[in-house]
């Protein structure tokens, strides 16, 4: 897609995203997409690093986490206005994937990902220990009583998300084709000989790191207004780091559309299990296609449409 | 305070020698055949719901149903690499696509035990593991000292099979040069077959140790990952006599933060442990 085109629909989806808000009043809606609209977030920041580059990363909820904390942190002791907590929260995620990125990604790409999972694990850890934001227990969090814009503060979380999501996608696709994706790529492909192109590589992967890390505290940052009752168990649950990377891996990894359709599709397949099946049933089908993608269909889904269209024209 | 120090550190090396035989598994599939395995602690878990339901429903010991369900453990570990294999490993795509394989293994595990049997913690019914006995000041439980001493007897006998059988010396060959293996008429696959399945067959046994110290959850796999490939790592990847002892380091470094931290601490040290080493030393203590 082109550059103008490209930013015409971005903000297309935008208009159309809040003009919605005007015609639906069912809250429930604007529930279910903040949700979808968090994984395309998630799955776009997981992708910016995990398919373009090929490192595995299996912490985005310890990223996640970091952003809504840090939220959490500012409104209980500042009452920070919005804007305040994103740019915080993006500001912690990023710093957290630098230094991890700087830390492990010398070495081979394995180990950077067994770092990321025991990373999770030893944060969660401090979060219980925390009595400050209530341990293990959780803490409470109070929406503000008016949101600025639209008749209830669901509907404007929906907006903000929904502004957040197309920012990430837009990130992404500038990545893809700039110099930093065609260096990214070529991390992907052969490392060594792209570091005898003289591809920066160390700082390209530090880099994509630290954009990850920022967007996924990004999308953290809301959630505390979203769920209003923050603990651990829900901030660090296992579904972000299994969706985020289950969404690109069934949409494609290769272009910032395969993990928007995976978020889409997943995100939206499982609000609706949710609300018909148990929702273990519904995490274990996410697990079960997750396997059978990667096995079956490694390209995901764009690589299967590209498959058959090449085979149409053939 | 002395005696808390010396209780800490002896509780510490029997807690370690535990964890080698959680390793094991990981020392052969990471350490020699290069397979990423982070399933294994899921694997693991596996075994101690299988010694739960032998001892909730007959009564059985948990140690002889880790040996009993071994066997079959074996037939998984050479199915799940068979599809290992022929998905990722012969195309050269296991680095990304193989980990997100085992990731999503791990999930398949841990939510089917969570539908199957709910988050409760699960335990064990044995005689003996009630019983302690008393060195001197320092007291230990018949719970920590008979997984320590099955692991430690799991760890010789590995070794032993390792450095004098001909397929273990079949697959520390495939581990140096699978090429040269083929050359001298030997299909690397099938020797790669047998260690794999020999490593999830240690997580039989290791998963009904497990269940004897403590009771087990579903998600707690998670916490030892991080534990595994620290010990792993720093024990030299594919060593078992460096998993022993990297295995009691660890056991030691989290029984002292415990006792003077508080509990919750301790699965923090087996991370600081693995970046450490990961900064530092990367060939481990015993690297080549």
């Amino acid at each position: 897609m082109g550059g103008a085109r490209f930013w015409t629909a971005a903000i297309g989806v935008v208009v159309v995203g809040l003009l919605v808000t005007r015609v639906i009043s069912n809250q429930y809606y604007y529930f279910a997409a903040y949700v979808i609209l968090q994984y395309i977030v998630l799955a776009t920041a997981w992708n910016i690093l995990g398919g373009y580059t090929g490192y595995v990363n299996f912490g985005t909820a310890a990223f996640f986490a970091m952003g809504a904390y840090t939220s959490l942190v500012l409104i209980k002791a500042l009452s920070a206005p919005l804007p305040v907590l994103l740019l915080c929260a993006g500001a912690v995620g990023g710093l957290l994937g630098l230094g991890l990125g700087y830390l492990t990604l010398r070495l081979k790409g394995v180990f950077f990902s067994i770092a990321t999972l025991a990373m999770a694990v030893v944060l969660q850890t401090m979060f219980v220990n925390w009595e400050y934001v209530g341990g293990s227990r959780g803490l409470s969090v109070v929406r503000p009583a008016r949101a600025p814009f639209f008749s209830n503060y669901v509907e404007f979380l929906f907006a903000v998300m929904l502004v957040i999501a197309v920012a990430a996608v837009a990130v992404a696709w500038w990545i893809e084709h700039s110099w930093v994706g065609r260096g990214l790529t070529a991390i992907r492909d052969n490392e060594e000989a792209a570091e005898c192109m003289g591809v920066p590589t160390l700082r390209l992967k530090v880099l994509a790191t630290t954009v990850s890390g920022v967007l996924m505290g990004i999308a953290g940052a809301p959630f505390p207004y979203y769920v209003t009752f923050l603990e651990p168990g829900s901030a660090f649950n296992l579904d972000y780091a299994v969706n985020s990377l289950a969404m690109p891996m069934i949409g494609g990894t290769t272009t910032w559309v395969g993990p928007v359709i995976g978020a889409i599709l997943l995100g939206t397949a499982q609000q609706v299990a949710t609300v018909t099946i148990s929702s273990a049933l519904n995490l274990l089908l996410v697990g079960v296609i997750l396997v059978a993608f990667v096995i079956l269909a490694p390209q995901g889904l764009v690589g299967l449409a590209r498959r058959l269209t090449a085979r149409g024209r053939a | 305070m002395l005696d808390l120090f010396v209780n800490a550190i002896v509780a510490g090396v029997f807690l370690g020698g535990f964890y080698a035989a959680v390793t094991l598994g990981i020392t052969v599939a990471f350490g020699l055949l290069n397979v990423v395995n982070i399933a294994h602690p899921a694997f693991v878990i596996l075994g101690s719901y299988a010694a739960y339901v032998a001892n909730a429903s007959f009564g059985a010991d948990p140690v002889l149903t880790g040996l009993v369900c071994a066997p079959l453990f074996f037939l998984i570990g050479v199915v799940v690499y068979r599809v290992y294999y022929a998905s990722f490993e012969k195309t050269g795509e296991e680095s990304l696509r193989g980990l997100v394989f085992f990731f999503g293994i791990v999930f398949i595990i841990e939510v089917g035990l969570l539908i199957q049997y709910g988050v409760d913690y699960r335990l064990v019914e044995a005689s003996y593991l009630g019983k302690s006995i008393q060195l001197g000041p320092v007291g230990v439980a018949f719970r920590l000292l008979i997984p320590c001493a099955v692991a430690v007897a799991l760890t010789a006998g590995l070794s032993l099979f390792l450095s004098r059988t001909f397929f273990g010396r079949a697959i520390k060959a495939v581990a140096q040069d699978a090429e040269a293996l083929r050359l001298m008429g030997a299909d690397p696959v099938r020797i790669k077959d047998i260690a794999f399945g020999l490593s999830i067959a240690t997580a039989s046994l290791a998963g009904a140790l497990l269940i004897m110290i403590g009771p087990v959850e579903p998600s707690m796999n998670r916490e030892y990952i991080g534990r595994v490939f620290a010990v792993a790592v720093l024990g030299g990847m594919g060593s078992t006599g460096g998993t022993l002892l990297a295995a009691v380091i660890l056991g030691v470094a989290e029984s002292l933060t415990a006792t003077f931290y508080g509990p919750s601490w301790a699965v923090a040290v087996s991370f600081g442990i693995l970046l450490l080493a990961l900064a530092v030393r990367p060939a481990g203590l015993f690297g080549r």
